[in-house]
């Protein structure tokens, strides 16, 4: 962690009637750093968000922001963060800017609704009705309702979820940006290139329980998923030796190319070099793909995350 | 928590102006109801216009239970109110913005509708504005505030719309709105004297045509006050914010303390009330020429 924890998650569960949504989540979050919640949909990653915003109470655990009980009366606690949930909505005949407005006006410390506009490229939009915004427009209008107290703290609850791609990189940017005024931010996903991109810390979790924590780095090296090697040679291999090689667990082909799937790289990488002057052969192309969060989800749950 | 209200209020309020069913609802069908009553039912007797004004007027008030039920119902149904609990605004900025924006946008409505009476019906007196505007500003919290209170005990817009369709039917056949309460058989009239709608009804005619001062409809009035105060701090008490949360068993309860006022007044006026008395006589205030008018 960067620095104390601003977020304080500490064996929380929650359960809806027979469902057991969260049983003894635990993590925390320090300032100025964003943490990513990875998982499946109803693997506890809303309940969890919706717990730390105060929007729901939790049955057991305890949970900290800034050092505030979210459930504590007074605005003191609403005045630090600021959360884009899984779905806002705002009436369909309010404009853009009125909506800006009016959030802002209920701070005392607030962004001026033509920065917002401006940052968050709705200028053009912002005499717009809501129902006539596009999903990602909605999208970059809820993180500018989330950003309208310019707050230490802020939620970010699946915020690509729908988007197209190109939406999704903007969204991308926006948080990069966050990440720059050391906004502490914690956000829920189940796109890996998201958590990988955007996170410094990554909580895998599953079934309501954390199963895995740490930085993406961490998480991959810690994992004992194999890395991918492709090899493309002047002539083709033809005595099977590559599945021989140091660290070697798996060789297929696929057209020219031969896929090393490997735990041990480097010396993977000695041993092909070794085998291939001994052959007399040369390396036309070498390509290393290192484990995904994807592949370290489906090494502990032995699921997809869109399973 | 003021500075909340006032921005809410103001936003509710343009939201209501860019919503055609609104309009329709608030402002034309209490014109059409006017015409109705005083073109067609009043046929051209001016004697008979500030009787009809005032059961046009008491339906226009009572409309805002409707309206902010449905209103706020669909709020919390579209996650709308979700996403105001993680700012500072409170139940309470909330429900009072409800009962603001209704006031305001009711006001002009109002106003409309005695200029038609005065200028295209040729009403011959105001009556006392001063009763009127207490009874129109507490009706219209009060009946909003049961509103707020519609909203508060019913899961779904189909229970909503069930609910308020019972509650306008009682108030809009047997308050002495539509059919005068004098003509109602006896045994509809000792349920009438519980009803908010039928004191609203009444203390409107009395301010209408007897002129009757503010401090003589003190009990109406008190009522009114009453009813509203209940109705609001139950409400804030059961008001929820998310769309799943569902109204404890407990609520239908607490939701029949807000008409505790007009059992009471209910149970005095069967004893002791006079309201039987002054409805007849505003009745025959009409009555005479109306049925000359009808009988030629």
């Amino acid at each position: 962690m960067l620095s104390a924890a601003t977020i304080e998650v500490v064996n929380l569960t929650k359960r809806y009637g027979d469902v057991e949504a969260l049983r003894g989540v635990t993590f925390s979050v320090g300032e100025g750093e964003v943490f990513g919640l990875l998982g499946p949909n109803g693997a506890g990653k809303t309940s969890t968000v919706e717990i730390l915003e105060g929007l729901r109470t939790p049955d057991g655990g305890s949970v900290s922001v800034c050092g505030l009980d979210p459930q504590q009366k007074g605005d003191e606690f609403k005045f630090i963060i600021g959360a884009a949930l899984q779905s806002t909505a705002l009436p369909d005949k309010m404009r853009v800017h009125e909506a800006l407005d009016l959030f802002g006006s209920f701070y005392p410390r607030r962004r001026g609704t033509p920065e917002l506009l401006a940052r968050f490229g709705l200028e053009e939009k912002k005499n717009a009705f809501y129902s006539q915004l596009s999903g990602g427009q909605k999208q970059r209008l809820a993180l500018a309702m989330a950003l309208v107290n310019d707050p230490r703290v802020v939620f970010l609850d699946e915020p690509t979820a729908g988007l197209d791609p190109q939406v999704r990189r903007e969204i991308y940017d926006i948080v990069e940006e966050l990440k720059k005024e050391k906004k502490t931010i914690l956000l829920t996903t189940h796109y890996i290139e998201e958590a990988e991109k955007l996170c410094d810390h990554v909580a895998i979790v599953d079934h309501g329980k954390v199963i895995a924590l740490g930085t993406p780095r961490e998480l991959k090296q810690r994992s004992g998923a194999v890395t991918r090697i492709t090899v493309r040679m002047a002539k083709p291999e033809i005595n099977g030796a590559l599945n021989t090689l140091e660290g070697v667990t798996e060789c297929r082909t696929e057209a020219d190319d031969y896929l090393l799937y490997s735990t041990r790289v480097p010396r993977t990488i000695v041993a092909l070099v070794k085998h291939l002057e001994e052959q007399n052969n040369e390396l036309v192309s070498l390509e290393i793909a290192a484990p995904s969060l994807e592949d370290i989800f489906l090494e502990l749950t032995g699921r997809r995350l869109r399973d | 928590m003021l500075s909340h209200t006032w921005a809410l209020t103001a936003s509710r309020i343009r939201l209501a102006m860019r919503n055609r069913a609104f309009l329709f609802f608030s402002l034309i069908m209490p014109i059409a109801f006017l015409f109705i009553y005083a073109g067609i039912f009043g046929r051209g007797n001016r004697q008979a216009v500030p009787y009809l004004l005032s059961e046009v007027l008491a339906l226009t008030v009572m409309g805002s239970f409707w309206g902010l039920s449905v209103q706020l119902v669909t709020f919390r149904e579209q996650g709308i109110l979700r996403r105001f609990r993680v700012t500072p605004v409170g139940a309470s900025a909330m429900l009072a913005s409800s009962l603001l924006s209704n006031y305001f946008l009711t006001l002009p409505t109002v106003v409309i509708e005695f200029f038609l009476s005065r200028w295209v019906f040729h009403m011959a007196g105001l009556g006392n504005l001063t009763s009127i505007f207490v009874l129109v500003t507490l009706g219209t919290v009060s009946f909003a505030s049961l509103g707020l209170i519609v909203a508060s005990v019913t899961n779904t817009m189909q229970e909503t719309q069930i609910i308020n369709q019972i509650i306008w039917f009682l108030f809009l056949f047997i308050s002495g709105a539509t059919i005068p309460f004098p003509i109602l058989p006896s045994i509809v009239q000792a349920v009438a004297v519980f009803l908010p709608a039928t004191y609203l009804v009444s203390g409107l005619q009395r301010a209408m045509i007897d002129r009757t001062a503010v401090l003589d409809l003190g009990m109406y009035m008190a009522s009114l006050v009453g009813c509203a105060l209940i109705a609001f701090l139950v409400a804030a008490q059961l008001f929820r914010w998310d769309p799943e949360a569902k109204a404890p068993r407990r609520a239908k309860l607490w939701a029949t303390a807000a008409v505790v006022p007009f059992l009471l007044l209910g149970v005095w006026e069967t004893f002791n009330g006079d309201l039987r008395a002054h409805a007849m006589k505003d009745l025959n205030s009409i009555r005479e020429p109306y049925s000359l008018e009808r009988t030629r």
